[in-house]
């Protein structure tokens, strides 16, 4: 058992914490108020490399483990869990989706540009009336000689408006029983006719982000661009989820981190009857939960980056970090706001803020209803993961630094 | 042309130092690249882009110190070393300062020594002025913006602040400058120059390895002090309105004589 | 006692304001206070003469060479290591200035000597010079003695010391001296200066008006540049507010920004944390402006308003206004 992390995970968590407490904390609750996006996040991003902190350099990433990429959603979450869902749907729904299931070619074409961070990704599952419920899902692919035609709606997206490459799961055949294992992945690009994207407002939270919806009428989508086989989607699309919900697992650990953090320092700064707030011990009660929230939180998390690491299947864990480290941020976020009173209340104070982000975590990526139940299926043998035709590759740092230049000069 | 950046690790901008009840400072002990030197090391790899200068960070102290030469390998320096012996222990400006001439010595080749504007450790930036002046080298301080460098005519074009307005100054290389607070916008370790820097080998020079003869501190702090607390007696004015709060404000600094 | 020379910077004709505080620091510290002038012209050196005498100083030691006309390191310290050898006074002092620092500090490294620097106070303990300055970012004090050298060097913290007028003063004599460097043998060439009466001048300000988070945006700092130039000070700010980019990093005081010590310091909208305090503790006065009645920067502060800044500044300016129109 090892709990330190290297010099280099350490380093790295630095400098996105260094990014994202420099260049984006100063106005983010600005951009929040805007419902607006701010420009600047995506290019800085991609130009530090964080859009590709994960995927081996000889693909264009950084070459760095599963647990940095938990380090890093960590650190973004800390200051706005708008930076951290860029990191979900770019990386963990479909980078990691095409790293796994792509082809040598489609890793070439697709994956490539978005490790570097010239392409963002984005990830259509979720539907107007399939959230849940996948298999409900209405939109079709039908086989047009080596192209497949593409109509449908996706709801709930994430960087509609911003991603380059969207990875859609479409019915191929829409009359398979059971329901799921007739859909089909795509890579469908924003150039291709008949793609139409729009951001949605008026959230509760992720304000500072891009939420909306792609709307597909008749695209024409080459087979090159099919992830996986005809009607493996499904499988497909559970692995990514697997991914996704850790990036957002760890993220909810920064979420209550920050709570923690910003708790601490208002405690030692206000004082009611005559001491800081600190030395009264219903808020010493609030500060020892997040502590507690946040350091158990943080160990499933770690456990399940580890699990990635030795590339063992991690379905089960993941979804029990997911699940509790949300519903912990959602917990530790109604503490911090009532820890600061009337501020809390205010949108000039963090807190609120944290509050309405909360909320989101534990209602995407498998609310948190839906992971109860997965729980109790695995405890209660109902449910059993089988191996994959392709599993997440196990991090190998030797085969993940192939290529890189690490010669001193 | 060879720039070198020296540098050293300090407390954290965010750290609380106190003195303790023996005198000791204490501040939670996680040492950073001193903050002023991030200007320093950014302009080192902006040469090394710009110029293809090499560059080379050096640092005096114990190998808590290695921290500052890691994250400056981080952000893109090249090589590292570190100076260290136990006569240098009280941190004295003047013993560093040669030892530092000694070291830019031993390197042979050095056109170019970058500062930050000052140790906040030992809140002090009189090393750099004095190595210029044991090097005998050139010395411009506080440079806002660097306009040329031409490393095979040895020249120098350079905007600095002074207190009264800004002057454009040309010099001759090997020159000593230190920067002013916001001469670029400080570059964080990049994913790659963080791994090049986890496997650098760092060399230590200790005294004679300088061939440097030290004399005693110049300077000796005699002991540490909390700052005086500011005395809680605020005066809170008050008034019915914004504007009775600010004449009733106004009356009492035209009583105390403040304006 | 002992002979202490003060290093007497100038500009536009005029001596600084830290030129003249050393000049009382000097006083307090030795017998015979003697100014160094290093000028352009004859001109202008004996008119800083005359000034000098008014503030303190018994003789004057002065060179007037082109070579000094604009500032540059080598000339000024060739000049002053000269002299030093020539004539070995006990001390020899200068304002912590971007340039009195600079020159002192090389004299120092030229003489191989020590130098105490930004002091705060300053005496003498067994012919040692003992300052108080600061250390690790100003966050604790530390007090230091000079151990090596025959000639002791300092330079002090802007307002840390109070000039002290010396009415009827006679003129004091002046004893020439030959500049050490011919211009042939300075390197660095002055090709040009910009005088910035914008640059925000603010560690020698007399009154500073801070802002920070809670003046809300860029537009916030309208008022209190209003209030600033109604009181003929310098607009400061927290770094929340130049991370946010409302106001340019030139203006923030704090940690990773100026130490400013003026006469009178607002804090408008500040909350006071540890490292926005670090440099502006050593203000004379403060006015704390904040909505938070909680807010730490009161704890600190002389006066204290608790209310709406927006509404307050104006009002503050208003005031002040009316006040200097009765005068």
């Amino acid at each position: 058992m090892d709990f330190a992390l290297n010099e280099e995970q350490r380093r790295a968590q630095e400098m996105v914490r260094d990014f994202a407490s420099k260049e984006i904390a100063p106005t983010i609750a600005e951009w929040d108020r805007r419902q607006e996006m701010n420009p600047a996040i995506l290019p800085r991003m991609a130009e530090l490399g964080i859009l590709g902190i994960n995927i081996p350099v000889r693909y264009g990433g950084q070459g760095f483990d599963y647990l940095t990429l938990a380090l890093v959603c960590e650190e973004l979450e800390r200051v706005d869990t708008t930076l951290r869902v860029i990191i979900s749907v770019h990386m963990g729904l479909n980078s990691m989706g095409v790293f796994q299931w792509g082809t040598e070619e489609q890793k070439q074409m697709f994956l490539v540009p978005q490790a570097r961070g010239e392409r963002y990704a984005a990830f259509c599952l979720t539907e107007p009336g399939a959230g849940s419920d996948v298999a409900a899902m209405t939109s079709t692919a039908r086989r047009d000689g080596n192209d497949y035609i593409l109509n449908g709606e996706k709801m709930w997206i994430s960087l509609a408006t911003k991603a380059h490459h969207f990875l859609v799961f479409a019915k191929t055949d829409p009359q398979a029983t059971p329901a799921h294992a007739g859909i089909t992945a795509f890579m469908v690009t924003n150039e291709m006719p008949g793609v139409t994207t729009r951001d949605l407002h008026g959230k509760l939270g992720v304000r500072a982000g891009s939420t909306g919806w792609v709307k597909l009428d008749d695209v024409r989508v080459p087979a090159s661009h099919r992830i996986g086989e005809e009607d493996e989607g499904f499988k497909i699309a559970m692995s990514c989820i697997d991914n996704g919900r850790y990036t957002v697992a760890a993220g909810a650990v920064g979420l209550i981190r920050a709570c923690l953090e910003e708790s601490v320092k208002y405690a030692h700064e206000r004082s009611t009857f005559g001491v800081e707030i600190g030395k009264h011990q219903l808020i010493q009660q609030k500060i020892a939960y997040m502590q507690q929230w946040y350091e158990s939180a943080r160990l499933l998390v770690m456990k399940a980056g580890w699990l990635k690491n030795v590339g063992q299947r991690n379905t089960r864990e993941t979804s029990l970090a997911k699940w509790y480290a949300t519903d912990c941020s959602v917990k530790a976020a109604l503490e911090a706001v009532q820890l600061y009173g009337a501020y809390g209340f205010s949108d000039e104070y963090p807190v609120e803020r944290y509050l309405r982000n909360a909320k989101g975590g534990v209602i995407y990526e498998g609310t948190s209803e839906i992971h109860q139940l997965i729980q109790a299926d695995y405890a209660l043998g109902y449910r059993e993961d089988k191996p994959l035709r392709c599993e997440l590759p196990a991090y190998n740092e030797d085969a993940w630094l192939e290529e890189a230049d690490l010669v001193p000069a | 042309m060879h720039v070198v950046v020296i540098t050293k690790a300090t407390p954290d901008d965010n750290a609380t130092v106190r003195v303790d009840p023996q005198g000791v400072v204490t501040w939670g002990d996680k040492l950073v690249l001193n903050p002023w030197d991030e200007y320093a090391v950014t302009e080192a790899v902006l040469l090394q882009e710009r110029y293809g200068a090499r560059t080379t960070v050096l640092t005096l102290g114990n190998e808590a110190h290695d921290e500052a030469l890691k994250k400056s390998l981080a952000i893109g320096i090249q090589q590292a070393a570190r100076i260290w012996d136990p006569a240098l222990e009280k941190h004295d400006s003047l013993q560093h300062s040669q030892a530092m001439a000694a070291a830019i010595r031993k390197l042979g080749d050095v056109d170019l020594v970058l500062f930050g504007k000052e140790f906040t450790d030992t809140a002090n930036d009189q090393h750099i002025y004095m190595l210029g002046r044991q090097l005998g080298w050139n010395v411009v301080g506080s440079m806002l913006k660097l306009l040329q460098v031409d490393p095979t005519a040895g020249t120098l074009r350079l905007e600095r602040m002074l207190e009264q307005g800004i002057q454009t100054v040309s010099t001759r290389l090997p020159a000593v400058v230190s920067l002013f607070d916001d001469i670029n916008e400080p570059r964080y370790p990049s994913f790659v120059n963080i791994r090049k820097a986890s496997r650098a080998a760092i060399s230590i020079w200790d005294a004679a390895e300088l061939d440097l003869a030290l004399e005693p501190p110049a300077v000796e702090v005699l002991e540490y002090l909390n700052l005086p607390e500011r005395v809680g007696n605020v005066e809170m004015i008050e008034g019915d309105t914004p504007s009775a709060k600010a004449q009733a404000l106004v009356q009492k600094l035209m009583e105390a004589k403040l304006l | 006692m002992s002979t202490v020379w003060v290093w007497l910077e100038h500009s536009d004709g005029k001596l600084v304001q830290s030129a003249r505080e050393a000049l009382a620091a000097a006083q307090a510290l030795g017998s015979q206070v003697v100014g160094i002038i290093a000028a352009g012209t004859p001109e202008l050196v004996e008119a800083l003469a005359v000034r000098a005498g008014q503030f303190g100083a018994q003789a004057i030691i002065a060179t007037a060479d082109p070579t000094l006309e604009s500032y540059r390191f080598e000339p000024h310290v060739a000049l002053l290591r000269a002299l030093v050898d020539a004539e070995q006074p006990a001390a020899l002092l200068a304002g912590h200035t971007l340039r009195g620092r600079e020159v002192l500090s090389g004299l120092a490294g030229s003489l191989g000597v020590g130098a105490l620097t930004d002091c705060l106070s300053l005496e003498w303990s067994e012919e040692r010079l003992v300052a108080v300055r600061p250390a690790y970012d100003g966050k604790v004090l530390c007090r230091a003695v000079l151990r090596r050298g025959t000639v002791q060097l300092a330079t002090l913290r802007e307002s840390a010391f109070t000039a002290q007028p010396v009415p009827d003063a006679p003129s004091p004599p002046l004893q020439w001296a030959e500049a050490a460097l011919a211009e042939d043998a300075i390197a660095t060439k002055v090709e040009a200066f910009a005088a910035s009466s914008a640059e925000v001048d603010l560690t020698s300000a007399r009154v500073i008006v801070a802002g920070g988070r809670g003046v809300g945006g860029p537009e916030g700092f309208g008022p209190l540049e209003e209030l600033a130039s109604v009181l003929g000070g310098a607009v400061g700010a927290s770094r929340a507010a130049v991370d946010a980019g409302w106001i340019p990093y030139a203006h923030q005081i704090g940690q990773t920004g100026k130490d400013v010590s003026p006469e009178l310091y607002f804090a408008v909208g500040i909350s006071g944390a540890i490292q926005h305090v670090s440099g502006m503790r050593s203000a004379r006065t403060i006015v704390a402006i904040n909505k938070d009645p909680n807010a730490p920067i009161f704890e600190m502060a002389s006066y204290g308003l608790q209310g709406d800044l927006h509404e307050l500044i104006p009002a503050i300016t208003q005031a002040l206004r009316a006040q200097l129109a009765d005068r």
